[in-house]
């Protein structure tokens, strides 16, 4: 017995492609079914992200497998789409390395785990795994704490958004009352938006000069546009102000903030400036209880994190090599 | 038997700290889960040799200089262990410890009948001396969560945080943990003051003058916060500058005075 994987992922395949071939539950099942009814194999777990479209297999003839998987796919989308496959050892190595988050675009990500492991139980539940299988896969969520925790793969956050939430989550800890505003509704700062608003912040204000483009922002991310003559009085009430105005100058300076801050009796201010020329005189970080990050401070950590995600695959990669050996140890004896 | 009971104890904490170091180097640092371990650890053996001293002097064993420091750290750690694990704070073990340690070291190599006062039959005399040590002791973790929000406030505020930074909690937690410990050792030493003056309201002496101005400094600073007129940095830095005071002058008044006589 094989175990077996095939697919596609961010790296083969472009989005427009994958997008045609991402699989929902209903045709997974119908997939996993027909699988299972080939003689050849045993027993099968699909796993489809937004990255990539894999299968893997105990299967006794990889080759027809593949083949199959291949035409499976085409059947659903009318392209012939360009697989990479795998057979013992190889096809565990590289399970192992997916539910680490080694294989994902972005270094070290943990969600990956989360949908392998939802992969695995919807199998489960359609009644297509078998033993080799369900010890694969239990050993790939050990080898992914594993790696987890004995090394700094997932460390700190790795894009802009993500640093500011965890900023934000070392000053307020839960984000679930903090009042964000966004001044400037230009794209960052609505992704920036949207990370924090992925925390539960609990109220997000748009002010933009366009008052227009601001009620249009607000009503994406589910917020309330504000004029932009009045944003200066809502600082006493909002927790993190994000900063991405195309204004020549800096429009938040120590001289307006000082007033407002005693009227905020000592609870932080966290202001994300995204802007360039920036929207922060840098010397308001000197104000008691205001912290500012412009985009260089949030770009160099998320920078060094990644630089130490990257460091950090080697070992990885021999711990991981570790739990394969001992898998197929298993395998063999069996 | 209760002596080695106090060398458990202090080989776990002696643990708990080299682990902390070790795995902190290594980059591999899971904060809170080995440390609430192995300070329980250390609190249950230290909270056995309490019971054998009380056993053997049929009082509440704090009557000599060694035995008031051993106290003095298993009530630290008893607030760790509620305080650590109910709000989850992450790194307070790692901070918490050296500090137990470093109390407990001092009062192993201090001659065991140091400074000995026997405490009188007196409950009230008890109480008084109980419960300003077990304030104390919660003044000492309000000293420990105020020195970890000085440094995660100083980490936020250098734009270039370091790699302590992702294991120490929210400022915002700091401050609520902080705050609780000083309101909690506050009704602790008000008790300790109530229970002293129905024992000897005519007591009036230096020590009575020392416990008096600690007392209202850590009033005074709950005050001015409570009010607005301390920020939350002065607050921190005040609650880990008035407990070391009284760690040093408290003590060491008592250490004066017997020489002395």
């Amino acid at each position: 017995m094989n175990i077996f994987c095939a697919g596609l992922n961010h790296r083969t395949t472009s989005l427009d492609i994958r997008e045609r071939l991402a699989l929902g539950t209903s045709e997974m099942e119908q997939l996993l079914k027909r699988f299972h009814h080939n003689d050849a194999i045993s027993g099968a777990v699909m796993l489809s992200t937004c990255n990539r479209v894999e299968l893997y297999a105990a299967t006794l003839c990889p080759l027809r497998t593949l083949r199959e998987f291949q035409v499976l796919l085409q059947e659903r989308s009318g392209i012939e789409p360009l697989l990479y496959h795998h057979v013992t050892p190889a096809a565990v190595r590289h399970l192992f390395r997916v539910a680490s988050g080694l294989d994902s675009m972005v270094l070290g990500e943990t969600e990956i785990f989360g949908q392998v492991k939802k992969a695995y139980s919807f199998a489960s539940q359609c009644g297509v795994t078998t033993r080799p299988l369900h010890r694969l896969f239990q050993h790939a969520f050990r080898v992914a704490k594993h790696v987890r925790t004995e090394t700094q793969i997932t460390r700190g956050a790795s894009s802009v958004g993500s640093v500011a939430v965890e900023l934000a989550e070392k000053i307020f800890g839960e984000l679930a009352q903090c009042r964000v505003m966004i001044l400037g509704a230009g794209d960052i700062s609505e992704r920036t938006a949207r990370s924090l608003q992925s925390r539960g912040v609990r109220s997000i204000i748009v002010s933009n000069r366009h008052y227009e483009k601001a009620v249009t922002l607000a009503e994406e991310i589910g917020g309330m546009a504000l004029h932009f003559d009045h944003w200066e009085k809502t600082i006493v009430d909002v927790d993190i102000i994000i900063g991405a105005t195309g204004a020549p100058h800096a429009i938040l300076t120590v001289e307006k903030l000082k007033p407002l801050l005693k009227q905020r009796h000592g609870r932080p201010l966290f202001i994300i400036d995204l802007a360039v020329p920036r929207d922060a005189e840098p010397a308001i970080n000197q104000l008691e209880d205001v912290f500012l990050y412009d985009i260089d401070n949030l770009q160099q950590i998320a920078a060094e994190s990644l630089t130490i995600r990257r460091q950090e695959v080697v070992r990885c990669e021999s711990l991981i090599e570790e739990h394969v050996g001992k898998f197929l140890g298993w395998l063999h004896a069996k | 038997m209760e002596f080695l009971a106090l060398l458990a104890s202090t080989f776990f904490y002696f643990f708990s700290c080299c682990s902390t170091w070790l795995t902190f180097r290594k980059g591999q640092f899971h904060p809170g889960r080995f440390d609430l371990t192995a300070i329980t650890l250390g609190v249950l053996c230290q909270s056995y040799f309490l019971l054998l001293r009380g056993q053997i002097e049929q009082a509440c064993p704090i009557g000599t200089l060694p035995e008031i420091l051993i106290f003095l750290s298993w009530a630290i750690g008893l607030f760790y262990i509620v305080i650590g694990s109910t709000y989850r704070v992450s790194l307070m073990g790692a901070f918490t410890a050296p500090l137990i340690l470093a109390l407990q070291t001092t009062a192993l190599f201090l001659p065991r009948s140091l400074v000995s006062s026997k405490i009188s039959s007196n409950p009230w005399i008890e109480t008084h001396a109980a419960m300003s040590l077990i304030a104390f002791g919660s003044f000492g973790l309000a000293c420990v969560a105020g020195l970890m929000f000085l440094i995660q406030k100083r980490q936020l505020k250098s734009q270039h945080p370091s790699p302590l930074f992702h294991h120490l909690p929210s400022i915002l937690l700091l401050e609520k943990v902080t705050l609780r410990l000083l309101w909690l050792g506050f009704i602790f030493l008000s008790i300790s003051f109530a229970a002293g003056f129905i024992a000897a309201p005519l007591v009036v002496d230096l020590k009575f003058y020392i416990s008096l101005l600690v007392w209202g400094a850590y009033f005074l600073t709950l005050l001015g916060h409570q009010y607005h007129y301390l920020a939350m940095n002065r607050l921190a830095f005040l609650a880990i500058f008035i407990f070391l005071f009284a760690l040093l002058i408290l003590p060491g008044m008592r250490l004066f005075s017997h020489l002395l006589n």
